[in-house]
């Protein structure tokens, strides 16, 4: 991939030269998605695969007398190579746009305060990053992925909004496994890699693991009291994003929220969801340019006091946008803590499971809000506040109006910043800052 | 393209027991209504290059969108360099033998182009479509979706592969929700995206289409009043579109050989199958027959050679019940010592090969729907897939679907709303004690199979007839 600021260059020239092209009655949006990253998966301490990728997407829109048309391209950064695709991709949005049947809620870009934001970091050169990592973990079965490089959004459009969002970041996503096949999670994530601080972390993982060396117990399908770790509560946030704080799903019965949204049920008053940009993780801004509030109450103490509200949605059903996202999925998602300090949550758990991790979430019945999943990873049968021993998984079909309303205890004092480790099509920036939780009388099924 | 590639791998000078090349461009159309309004009308065009270096026993990958000589040339020493950096760490010796030499070119069956209809006639179809599936005012949203593919893909190696395959694929949807209060119900066209086949436009234009999307429509609303599925233990009959996430869950998944490996145990999990399993295991009932069939004409994941130019061909996974080998590439087979499939696929041109399904297939039986509906005394039968969980091992699942419909002394009686069911893998298959015939044999297909590090989403198919289990756990919705 030519160089950042070169592909800056490139896409303002792009957009500049589109500005240029556009009939009088035209609007356009431009979007990119890229990345140089660098993929290497692991399995028993050993490098399963290895690779680079260099990659870039540029979606153009082009709007005219109520109707709209798409084209993604790829994006190389050269000039010479781009601009063609691009013109291409202009003229045949061009042909289709007048056949298409008009849009009423098309929305048109406007004019946005622009915005440039740049985090460079400090990453291991690719040939080194097994070097870093494996020789910690020799004496244990490890499998996962480092993920690391340079990730690019930008935006703009023709009425002269210009976003560019570019950081340099990595994650390590593993697991440690002892011979049953128990095992413990770990997640790093950031802009600069620190050696020290990836061997503590990984040494912390292996110490874990001794706790799983005890045989598993089978727990009988049943209602638990539980403690959720932060890196399950963020799944089961998640699920917030598919199919419930979206404006366009209540407004549509999609939503497992219409219930709360109704005030047919309730959550509890401790429960308290925003969408919080100050960690700078993820581009504020969206796919018309519009650049989201810094932080954004959706639930506070147990009441829905926003949605997601895009600008189609808002023009569709009379709503005020907030910039959010056209999917209005959260973004960077914050949980608000609790009082339950760390070293009493074995204490206040007292005889119950304590689930590091959940798998595999997916609506039971979401009209309900009912969920389903697995427990996965470091989960234990805890009596009177001492871990007695890892258990077998178990599956748990539970409505959020129970775990996040009439049974949730406390949350945790602290909060973990859960990374978002995704890569499908390109890796995905961010996290989910989550406390733990507690709920009384969590089911378990199977 | 062929010869463009081969030019550029002559070029090649890194002293590498192996370099392939692997060129994808694919190019999407995707139109799209809610309730009669355009939501989605583009069109993406994705292409580029993988280049894989075969060194000291390691593959390295460096993946490029760009075919400049100077890009590709820079990309063959990155692949050669990462290759070189993981020789120390390699889990396993590679030879060339998993990546055989291959020559051919296989044009999967169309009848209709993608553009034999206009933008305009396709929109016209989702609206009109719109306007059937509702059929009444409590019908509170109507979908429809159209996507067609062209997609390309060209493989030549330093030890003479040179192959090319040209896909035409087309993956249609709708579907109606209907709302009463708090009563919320979603019907659609066998489960999203489900229709999604090799072919043109004569998968979506059936014969069937403005009877069944009406129907579609009434069915939302029918399930509003409806009763909900009782919680019981009884005889389950699954129709072919909830038999297609059946089959991919619980046989596909744990069937491959990565997993058993434990590449995958960091992120899509491991698999309860070991690899003394393999010509031993009694998976299902004896009535269980399970294919690998990538040669169906029109089925979503048909092909004549995987991503690293193995030949593929029909296999049984699964004989008489019998688990008899496993969903694993060339690579997979000599790392774990079993049979295998040709079975490595990636996503696009910027993800590797990796153990993928493709068409896996439950073989038609001898009995006719008629037959085994009237030998049921009480029973639920259960239409397309809603929700879906399994855990990491592919051992305790709960799915969910659409439809219900109550089999009470051997005849369908009342329709069930929120059925669901649980179990775990090897005693639903034993239990499965009916195979529907060839007549009730149907394929389906997603193109939503997400697996891999870093991610991969896939496109497979799945033919099955309907099926009876005995003694599972049923229960409907709500809390």
């Amino acid at each position: 991939m030519s160089a950042i600021a070169d592909l800056e260059t490139t896409f303002t020239q792009l957009v500049e030269w589109l500005r240029n092209a556009l009939f009088p009655t035209e609007q356009f949006t431009l979007e990119l998605m890229g990345e140089h990253s660098h993929f290497i998966r692991f399995n028993r301490a050993r490098v399963r695969q290895a690779g680079l990728v260099t990659d870039g997407q540029l979606t153009l829109t082009l709007m005219e007398q109520d109707r709209q048309s798409f084209c993604q391209i790829p994006f190389t950064g050269e000039w010479d190579l781009d601009l063609p695709v691009l013109k291409t991709a202009l003229e045949d949005v061009r042909d289709e746009l007048v056949y298409l049947p008009i849009d009423p809620y098309l929305v048109l870009p406007s004019l946005q305060e622009s915005s440039r934001d740049v985090h460079v970091g400090h990453l291991l050169i690719s040939e080194d990053v097994a070097d870093a990592i494996l020789p910690t973990v020799t004496d244990c079965d490890f499998a996962g992925l480092y993920a690391g490089g340079v990730s690019i959004r930008a935006y703009a459009d023709s009425c002269g909004t210009q976003h560019w969002f570019a950081t340099d970041s990595f994650t390590l996503d593993y697991s440690l496994f002892t011979d049953d096949g128990q095992a413990v999670k770990g997640t790093v994530a950031g802009s600069d890699w620190q050696q020290d601080k990836i061997i503590t972390k990984l040494t912390q993982s292996k110490q874990q693991l001794q706790r799983m060396a005890m045989p598993p117990r089978a727990i009988a399908p049943g209602q638990y009291r539980t403690y959720l770790a932060p890196a399950a509560v963020a799944d089961l946030i998640s699920m917030f994003s598919w199919g419930g704080i979206s404006e366009s799903a209540l407004q549509r019965g999609h939503s497992a929220l219409g219930l709360l949204q109704r005030g047919d049920r309730t959550l509890s008053p401790l429960f308290n969801l925003s969408e919080n940009f100050r960690q700078g993780l993820v581009p504020r801004f969206n796919s018309l340019g519009e650049t989201a509030p810094i932080e954004l109450p959706l639930i506070v103490k147990g009441q829905l006091v926003n949605t997601l509200v895009c600008s189609r949605t808002a023009k569709e059903y009379g709503k005020v946008a907030n910039g959010a996202s056209a999917s209005e999925q959260l973004r960077s998602p914050e949980v608000k803590p609790g009082s339950l300090l760390p070293d009493q949550i074995l204490a206040e758990l007292g005889t119950g499971l304590y689930l590091s991790n959940l798998h595999y979430l997916n609506w039971s019945d979401r009209p309900t809000g009912r969920i389903t999943g697995m427990t996965r990873y470091a989960c234990f049968w805890v009596e009177q506040g001492d871990i007695v021993a890892p258990i077998e998984n178990l599956r748990f079909d539970e409505s959020l109006y129970q775990c996040f309303g009439d049974r949730l205890v406390d949350l945790t004092h602290t909060q973990e910043v859960i990374p978002d480790v995704g890569s499908y099509d390109h890796r995905d920036l961010g996290g989910t800052l989550v406390p733990g939780v507690l709920v009384d009388g969590f089911t378990y099924t199977l | 393209m062929i010869s463009e590639l081969s030019k550029l791998l002559d070029d090649v000078t890194v002293a590498a027991d192996w370099v392939g090349f692997r060129a994808v461009r694919e190019q999407r159309n995707i139109r799209s209504m809610r309730d009669a309004i355009p939501t989605q009308n583009g069109r993406s065009l994705s292409q580029g290059l993988m280049v894989e270096v075969l060194v000291r026993g390691q593959l390295g990958y460096a993946a490029v969108n760009r075919m400049d000589r100077e890009s590709v040339h820079q990309a063959v020493e990155n692949a050669y360099q990462q290759a070189i950096a993981s020789s120390e760490w390699g889990i396993h010796m590679l030879t060339p033998a998993v990546r055989p030499k291959v020559v051919g070119q296989f044009i999967a069956p169309s009848l209709h182009a993608p553009d034999a209809l206009s933008p305009a006639d396709v929109n016209d179809i989702l609206m009109r479509l719109c306007t059937t599936l509702k059929v009444s005012d409590q019908v509170v949203q109507t979908m429809a979706t159209a996507i067609t593919t062209s997609l390309e893909t060209w493989f030549v190696s330093s030890n003479g592969s040179q192959a090319h395959q040209h896909f035409r694929l087309i993956e249609t949807h709708y579907g109606a929700t209907a709302q009463d209060g708090a009563v919320v119900q979603q019907r659609s066209n066998n489960g999203f995206l489900a229709h999604a086949y090799q072919g043109g436009w004569e998968h979506f234009l059936t014969d069937d289409l403005w009877a069944r999307s009406l129907q579609v429509g009434e069915q939302a609303v029918e399930l509003l009043t409806a009763e909900d599925c009782p919680t019981e233990n009884t005889t389950l009959m699954l129709a072919p579109d909830q038999m297609m996430l059946q089959i991919h869950e619980s046989v596909g998944h744990p069937l491959e050989l990565d997993r058993i490996l434990g590449d995958e145990r960091n992120y899509a999990g491991g698999s309860f199958v070991q690899p003394t399993d393999f010509g031993q295991r009694q998976y299902g009932s004896e009535l269980m027959n399970i294919t690998f069939d990538p040669t169906v004409a029109g089925e979503f994941a048909s092909y004549q050679f995987d991503d690293t130019g193995a030949p593929a061909h029909r296999e049984y996974l699964i004989r008489n019940g019998r688990l008899e080998r496993g969903l694993g590439s060339l690579e997979s087979q000599e790392r774990l010592g079993v049979p295998g499939v040709a079975c490595a696929r990636a996503s696009s041109w910027n993800r590797p090969p990796i153990d993928r399904m493709a068409n896996i297939n439950l073989e038609p039986g001898s009995q006719s729907l008629a037959a085994m509906v009237s030998s049921i005394e009480r029973g639920v039968y259960m239409e397309t897939n809603r929700s879906w969980s399994i855990d990491d091992q592919r051992y305790k699942f709960q799915f969910g679907c659409e439809y219900g419909r109550l089999i009470e002394n051997g005849q369908f009686t009342k329709t069930l709303r929120n059925p669901n069911y649980r179990a775990t893998t090897p005693e639903f298959w034993h239990s499965l004690v009916q195979v529907g015939d060839r007549s009730t044999w149907q394929h389906y297909g997603t193109p939503f199979c997400g697996k891999g590090e870093p991610n991969q989403l896939i496109r497979v198919g799945h033919g099955s007839p309907v099926c009876v289990f005995a003694g599972i756990d049923v229960f409907g919705g709500g809390k």
